[in-house]
C-alpha cells in the first residue's frame, strides 16, 4: 500500500508462542497491522485472543517461556537527517541498551490495573521522576516540575501535593490518571494502553477516555488501544483490529468494521452485545459453543467450530489469509477469498 | 396468584462498617455503605440495582440474604406460604429455613466454586444440608439441575477446573437453584465474562425466570445489561437509591443528574453515537465522609444553594418514578433513546 503518510509502526506476520510442557500455544499467530501517528488503533477480542501478548512483543517483554518466533516489529523514527529510518524491533535483544532506550520512551504502555503496575512502596512523584531521568537528561529539580506538570495534566488535583503520595492513597481514577502521567513523563510518540478502563467505572472511565482524546489531540501521539469492550473502540478508535485466537480476523476504519462488519466472528459478536438501543427481554443472537483451550486449537481457521456460515470442507482445513475486501477493509475468511486449491 | 404482589420489601436499610484506629481499636468512624434505601421487588420480576463501585450496591445485596447484618431498617419477605417476614431482625435458627427461598449467584466464577469438590458435591451440597440424604435422589436432582443449565449430565463428577468461565457460571446458577428459592440475588453474574458468553448467561438466566417463575435482584454496573434484562431499577450512588424507576421510563427520561450522567457515559457499540458526553468533575465522594446536603451536588452541573445545604428525599414524581433531587421537576435531563434503533440487521 502506498501511503503519503507512513505508519510509525508497523507489525508484519507476527507469532508468538509459549513453549510450555504440556505443550506449544501459539499465542499471538500471525497479526499485522500498522499504527499511524495521531491515531488510534483499536484492537479487540476476548480473552485469550492474543491481543496483550501483542503489546508484550511489541515491547519485548513477553515472559518466559513465550518468544516471538516470526514476524516483523518496524519502529519508524523522525527523519533526523532528511531520511526516516526504521528498527527493527525483534532484531534487538530484549535487554539490549538500545530495546530499553526505546521502551518507555518512545513507546510508553498503560496496564489494566494500576494497583499492580505502580510500585506501592514509591511515592507518585519519585515514579515519574525516575522514568523521565532514566531516558531524558534532566535535573532533580527539572524532572520534579515536569512530574507536578504532568500530573496537572492528566487531571489529578493539587498536583503539587499529589507527587507526595504513594498509589494507595488514590482512588482507582487517579491511579490509572497518575500511571497515563508516567506513561508520559518521556513524551512518547506511541502510547500502547492495555485495558485502560477495564478496572473503572463508566463515569471514570469516560473521564479517562476523555483524557486520552485531548492528549492525542494535544501532542499528537499515536495510540493502540488494547479491549474487549465493543463500545470503547466504537467511541475511541480510528482504525479496528479484530482479534480471534491470535489471528486477525477483521482490520479496517472503525465505520467500516462496525457498519458493514464482513467476518461473521465480528458479526455474531456485534449481536451478541445488549444494547442500550435493542429491545428488552428478548434472547440474544449468541455465538454457539466457548472459546477453545489454546492446547487444543481448531485445525483450519480457528472460528470454525462456532461460525454459523462455517463450509464444511474448506474452513476446517485450510487457514484462511488476510485478504481485502474493500477499501482499507481485510477479512480473513473463505466466504470472500477464494479456497486456496493445493492442500498444504 | 394476583400479578403485582410484593416478594421483598426494603424499607430504611442501612449498613454501616465501623473504623478501627489505635490500639484500642476505638471506633472513630462509619462508613455509611447503605444509607437509608427503601425499595420493593415484585413476585416474578427482575429488579436491578445500578451504580459505581463503592455505592453500596453489593453491600445492600448482602443484606437482603443476611450474609451481613443489617445495621437498621427492615427486610420483608414473603416466604413460600404467603406471610411477610422481617429477615433483618431474625434470629439465626429462625433464618435457617428463609435461606432456601433466596439464593445468590456470585459475580466471580472462579473463585465461588471449590476447586476440590465435584460438581456433584457444589451442586448437591445445598440438598444436603436441607435433609436430602438420600443419594440416589441428590443425583437425580443434580443432574436434572445440570440440564437445566444446559450442562451434560455426565459431568457430574468432574472438578470446576474442567470448565470455562461461561460453564462455571452455569454451575453456580444450578447450586443456586438447587431448593427451588423464589429469590434469587445475582451480584454482578456476568461482568465477569466475555461477550459471547454473557449472551449465553443472560439468556440462560431469562429462560430460567419465564420457566421457574424466579425473582431476580440483579446488581449490575453495566448498564446496557441492566436495560435488556431488568423490569425496574434503582440506581445508587454512595449508599442511596437517586431514583427508582421502571427500566424504560429510567432511560427514557431520567430525571437524576447522576442517572443523566450515568447513561450518557456508558460507550455505545457503534461509532455514529460518539455521542456528547456528560464528562463527571472531581471523585466519587467517601461514604465515611460524605458532603452536605445531598451527595452528589459537587459533581452536579445543576447544584444550587439548596442542593449544598439540604438532603433531598426520596420523593415520586411519576406513578412508580421516585427521584431523590430538589430539581427533579424542572431540570430537563435528556436519557439514552433519542437516538435511532438500527443495529442487529441481519443481512
Amino acid at each position: 500500500m502506498q501511503d503519503d503518510r507512513q505508519p510509525i509502526l508497523s507489525v508484519r506476520n507476527l507469532k508468538t508462542s509459549f513453549f510450555t510442557d504440556e505443550g506449544i500455544v501459539r499465542a499471538v499467530d500471525g497479526a499485522s497491522f500498522d499504527v499511524h501517528l495521531g491515531q488510534t488503533l483499536g484492537i479487540v477480542g476476548e480473552s485469550g485472543c492474543g491481543k496483550s501478548v501483542t503489546a508484550l512483543s511489541i515491547l519485548g517483554i513477553v515472559p518466559r517461556p513465550g518468544r516471538i518466533v516470526e514476524g516483523d516489529i518496524l519502529l519508524r523514527r523522525e527523519p533526523e537527517d532528511g531520511q526516516a529510518h526504521e528498527i527493527a524491533l525483534t532484531s534487538l535483544g530484549d535487554s539490549s541498551s538500545e530495546m530499553r532506550s526505546i521502551r518507555g520512551a518512545e513507546i510508553a504502555l498503560v496496564f489494566q490495573e494500576p494497583m499492580t503496575s505502580l510500585s506501592p512502596v514509591h511515592t507518585i512523584g519519585n515514579q515519574i521522576i525516575g522514568a523521565a531521568r532514566l531516558h531524558r537528561k534532566l535535573s532533580k529539580q527539572e524532572a520534579s516540575e515536569l512530574a507536578v506538570e504532568l500530573l496537572s495534566l492528566v487531571g489529578i488535583p493539587r498536583a503539587e501535593a499529589a507527587i507526595d503520595s504513594y498509589p494507595f492513597q488514590l482512588s482507582g481514577g487517579l491511579r490509572q490518571r497518575a500511571l497515563i502521567a508516567l506513561a508520559l513523563s518521556c513524551d512518547p510518540r506511541l502510547l500502547i494502553a492495555d485495558e485502560p478502563t477495564t478496572a473503572l467505572d463508566v463515569t471514570t472511565q469516560a473521564q479517562i477516555l476523555d483524557l486520552l482524546r485531548s492528549l492525542q489531540e494535544q501532542n499528537g501521539m499515536a495510540i493502540m488501544l488494547i479491549t474487549h469492550d465493543m463500545g470503547v473502540i466504537a467511541e475511541m478508535a480510528d482504525q479496528v483490529v479484530v482479534m480471534y485466537l491470535g489471528r486477525v480476523v477483521e482490520e479496517g476504519p472503525v465505520d467500516t468494521v462496525f457498519g458493514e462488519s464482513k467476518h461473521p466472528y465480528t458479526q455474531s459478536l456485534l449481536r451478541s452485545i445488549p444494547s442500550i438501543h435493542s429491545t428488552p427481554k428478548v434472547q440474544l443472537p449468541t455465538i454457539t459453543g466457548t472459546i477453545p483451550h489454546p492446547y487444543n486449537r481448531p485445525a483450519g481457521c480457528p472460528f470454525h467450530p462456532r461460525c454459523p456460515d462455517v463450509i464444511p470442507g474448506v474452513c476446517d482445513k485450510h487457514e484462511p489469509e488476510l485478504q481485502s475486501v474493500g477499501d482499507e477493509h481485510l477479512v480473513s475468511c473463505f466466504l470472500y477469498h477464494p479456497v486456496p486449491e493445493t492442500s498444504p | 396468584m394476583e400479578n403485582e404482589q410484593v416478594l421483598l420489601e426494603v424499607k430504611g436499610l442501612q449498613k454501616f462498617f465501623p473504623i478501627r484506629k489505635g490500639f484500642w481499636q476505638r471506633v472513630v468512624g462509619q462508613v455509611r455503605a447503605v444509607d437509608c434505601i427503601d425499595f420493593h421487588v415484585y413476585k416474578g420480576e427482575t429488579f436491578g440495582i445500578v451504580g459505581e463501585s463503592g455505592c453500596g450496591k453489593t453491600t445492600a445485596s448482602r443484606c437482603i440474604v443476611r450474609a451481613l447484618q443489617p445495621t437498621a431498617g427492615e427486610i420483608q419477605f414473603r416466604t413460600d406460604d404467603g406471610a411477610m417476614i422481617d429477615v433483618a431482625n431474625l434470629s439465626r435458627d429462625k433464618l435457617q429455613p428463609l435461606r432456601r427461598q433466596m439464593q445468590m449467584i456470585f459475580q466471580d466464577p472462579f473463585s465461588s466454586l471449590n476447586p476440590r469438590m465435584t460438581l456433584f458435591d457444589i451442586i448437591g451440597e445445598p440438598l444436603l444440608v436441607n435433609g436430602m440424604a438420600d443419594r440416589g435422589k441428590r443425583i437425580e436432582r443434580v443432574e436434572e439441575l445440570l440440564g437445566l443449565v444446559g450442562l451434560r449430565p455426565e459431568f457430574l463428577q468432574r472438578f470446576p477446573h474442567a470448565f470455562s468461565g461461561g460453564q462455571r457460571q452455569r454451575i453456580g446458577i444450578a447450586r443456586a437453584l438447587a431448593l427451588n428459592p423464589s429469590l434469587i440475588v445475582a451480584d454482578e453474574p456476568v461482568s465477569a465474562l466475555d461477550v459471547s458468553v454473557q449472551a449465553q448467561i443472560l439468556n440462560l438466566l431469562l429462560e430460567l425466570q419465564g420457566r421457574l417463575g424466579l425473582t431476580y435482584l440483579f446488581v449490575a454496573h453495566d448498564l446496557s445489561v441492566v436495560k435488556h434484562i431488568c423490569d425496574r431499577v434503582a440506581v445508587m450512588y454512595v449508599g442511596r437509591v437517586v431514583e427508582t424507576a421502571e427500566t424504560q421510563q429510567l432511560f427514557e427520561s431520567p430525571k437524576h443528574p447522576y442517572t443523566e450522567a450515568l447513561l450518557s457515559a456508558v460507550p455505545q457499540p457503534d461509532p455514529s453515537l460518539r455521542s456528547q458526553r456528560i464528562i463527571l468533575e472531581g471523585e466519587v465522594a467517601d461514604p465515611a465522609n460524605p458532603p452536605s446536603g445531598c451527595y452528589f451536588h459537587p459533581r452536579c452541573r445543576y447544584a444550587v444553594d439548596l442542593c449544598r445545604e439540604q438532603t433531598p428525599e426520596l420523593e415520586e414524581v411519576s406513578p412508580g418514578h421516585a427521584v431523590s433531587c430538589h430539581r427533579a421537576l424542572e431540570l430537563e435531563l435528556s436519557g439514552t433513546l433519542d437516538a435511532p434503533v438500527p443495529q442487529t440487521a441481519h443481512s
